[in-house]
């Protein structure tokens, strides 16, 4: 395929064996590439150089509270779904000193934290990530006040998406409508397809950036019945989500139903760990802190990830507001499936399914939005 | 400033402990000299033969209390000093020697010590807690000794100490490390362990332990519950739960429901 053919609604064909042209043209424009690999039994996203770092041929079992890592049968670069890290970790991240202050002559002087300007690429962005990330743009670049660390990384940030061709045992991305297909967002969107003895990606490029990549690496133009292969992947993951939601009138379900007794229950089991909060993409909460060191003369304040389990979340004078796990639960849960509507026009769940499988004793979202539904407050009263 | 105003006077007292919390001090290495610098080490026989009487601005006390002279000497403690910080799972819960406290204290004297009428000690070993106002618990079995500079920092500088009371989890996520109950099946005391650790055991592929003893709202029975499923026996939830923190109210209730009558 020349260059000159080439143009940004092309749908062109990455063949397996040219995948590690993709990388070295990223690494080559200076970008920092952070993808899939495999760390301590499971997916994490980590700095890539090569192929052979992605988790090839294996998969993930994911259950509430269960994730295992499995050999596949074949040798996709992309056979896993979700592991527990979000891409947050990298946009957003868990620890940041935001400055450094030092006594001098009866005053301070405030230093700012060394930054590191390497635009950032990222490798195996999926279709709810891709949600997820679109739903922190509108937090933290299209409010009032822009995070600018958040803007840093943001800004200049390479994605390439890869569809989902199957779907996790905690998915729900489909009932979301954030999956399992990347329709926006992204520079480059893949899906793998493994047929017999080819393997190839079908490439749709996003925007110009992800245009001057392709033109700088070996791809073709499909063949008869490669892009629809890929398309019936895709939409067979559609149909095999391990969960589902009903989000019909979900947050008019859950205003109405404060007081549904299913909250006591659930209650019973939660840990108020902060798990849930940290492994979530959209979750934005984070605490201050400031210290001094011993001699008085140096203080620091460091940015960390917070969740709204903890006590100190909702300390103010006199105590914890949200004291009882049942108000916490609900507080987190409603926020992601009712309060977010209000306040920023979306679900804040985009049904990735970490809450449920990294939750240490399974609580699972979909279960208790599916039975408040059944136990609808406005149902028992009418009955 | 630290310079112009006279240094706060600090001592370390040792009751039934190892010495490990007071080693976490000379371990501070990098950290020792100012800490040298910004108190002065008034009373701390494990560092210095020098001592200089009370009263005392800071004492930290290590170890729990198991004799009927430890009693008096806490209330003098108390008495010569202004703060008062107990420093790990000994002097905030009774430590590891209040297994002690599940069993007939005078059954283990007679087989152990040839001479036990040489032996006099309490039936319990109990927090410092338990017998005067502490002002300020520092965790861990060890402390971190990182926190044990910060909270003498926020002494010294007049602020609140940053020793937040969540779960290990918090920690755990925000390094990035793959949680071992859900990816491993490896059960763990992280979801109900206060913080201050840095999540380490659990970035070495082992579930935690729970050294810093119960976190702010403590969900053991869930847990619990999690861990029958994972295939753990009730004796060995007992174990978990009567380690360092043994005697400390959540740990103690946990181990004593999945206790059978022999």
């Amino acid at each position: 395929m020349t260059e000159t053919t080439l143009t940004q609604d092309a749908t062109v064909i990455l063949e397996r064996a040219h995948f590690q042209q993709l990388l070295d043209a990223l690494l080559q424009s200076g970008y920092r590439v952070i993808g899939p690999t495999i760390e301590d039994r499971a997916i994490v996203y980590e700095s890539l150089s090569s192929v052979e770092d992605l988790p090839i041929g294996w998969k993930d079992q994911q259950e509430g509270g269960t994730f295992r890592l499995e050999k596949r049968k074949d040798q996709a670069l992309f056979g896993y779904t979700l592991g527990p890290q979000t891409w947050k970790k990298h946009l957003y991240p868990p620890n940041v000193t935001l400055w450094q202050a030092k006594r001098e002559n009866g005053s301070f002087k405030i230093t700012p934290p060394e930054e590191d300007r390497q635009p950032l690429a990222f490798i195996g962005v999926r279709a709810c990530e891709l949600s997820a990330i679109a739903i922190q743009d509108k937090i933290f670049l299209e409010s009032e006040f822009k995070d600018p660390i958040y803007q840093q990384n943001r800004e200049g940030l390479f994605i390439v998406a890869v569809n989902c061709v199957e779907a996790g045992g905690t998915c729900f991305c489909a009932s979301m409508e954030t999956g399992p297909k990347a329709s926006t967002g992204f520079d480059l969107a893949l899906t793998e397809v493994i047929d017999g003895e080819k393997h190839y990606f079908v490439v749709n490029i996003g925007s110009a950036r992800g245009l001057d990549v392709i033109k700088a690496i070996t791809v073709r133009t499909p063949e008869a019945g490669e892009v629809e292969a890929a398309e019936a992947r895709i939409a067979e993951a559609s149909q095999n989500m391990g969960r589902t939601l009903e989000t019909e009138g979900l947050r008019d379900l859950l205003f109405r139903n404060i007081e549904n007794p299913r909250w006591e229950a659930v209650a019973d089991r939660c840990l108020t760990c902060g798990n849930c909060t940290l492994v979530c993409p959209t979750c934005f909460c984070a605490t201050i802190e400031d210290v001094t060191d011993l001699t008085g003369q140096h203080a620091e304040r460091t940015r960390r990830w917070d969740s709204c389990f903890t006590m100190d979340f909702s300390y103010i004078h006199g105590g914890s507001v949200r004291y009882s796990s049942r108000a916490r639960y609900r507080q987190w849960m409603m926020h992601k499936l009712a309060s977010w509507v209000d306040q920023f026009g979306t679900f804040g769940c985009v049904g990735c399914g970490r809450c449920i499988t990294w939750c240490p004793v399974a609580i699972d979202i979909t279960e208790e939005a599916n039975i408040i539904r059944q136990g609808d407050v406005a149902k028992t009263k009418e009955a | 400033m630290a310079t112009t105003q006279q240094k706060p006077k600090l001592a370390v007292w040792k009751f039934a402990s190892c010495d490990g919390c007071q080693l976490s001090l000379l371990d501070c290495e990098d950290e020792l000299l100012a800490v040298a610098g910004a108190v002065d080490i008034a009373f701390f026989p494990e560092a210095t033969r020098a001592t200089m009487p009370g009263p005392y601005d800071v004492s930290l006390v290590e170890g729990s209390i198991t004799t009927e002279e430890d009693i008096e000497r806490i209330q003098m403690i108390r008495q010569s000093s202004t703060f008062l910080v107990t420093i790990g799972a000994c002097a905030t819960a009774g430590g590891i020697q209040a297994l002690r406290n599940f069993k007939d204290v005078k059954e283990f004297v007679d087989i152990v010590y040839a001479r036990p009428e040489y032996i006099s000690t309490l039936e319990k070993s109990t927090a410092i807690g338990d017998h005067v106002f502490v002002d300020f618990e520092l965790r861990g079995c060890p402390v971190n000794k990182y926190q044990l500079v910060e909270v003498l920092s926020a002494y010294i500088n007049g602020r609140k100490p940053i020793t937040p009371s969540y779960s290990v989890c918090m920690e755990c996520k925000r390094r990035g490390t793959v949680c071992v109950m859900v990816a491993h099946g490896t059960p763990c005391l992280g979801p109900i362990t206060h913080a201050g650790c840095g999540a380490i055991c659990p970035a070495y592929n082992r579930g935690c332990y729970g050294c810093f003893g119960p976190m702010e709202t403590p969900n053991t029975s869930s847990l619990a519950t999690w861990w029958q499923q994972l295939g753990v026996q009730d004796v060995d939830i007992v174990r978990a739960f009567r380690s360092f923190n043994a005697y400390s109210e959540a740990f103690r209730k946990e181990a004593r429901a999945h206790e059978h009558q022999e």
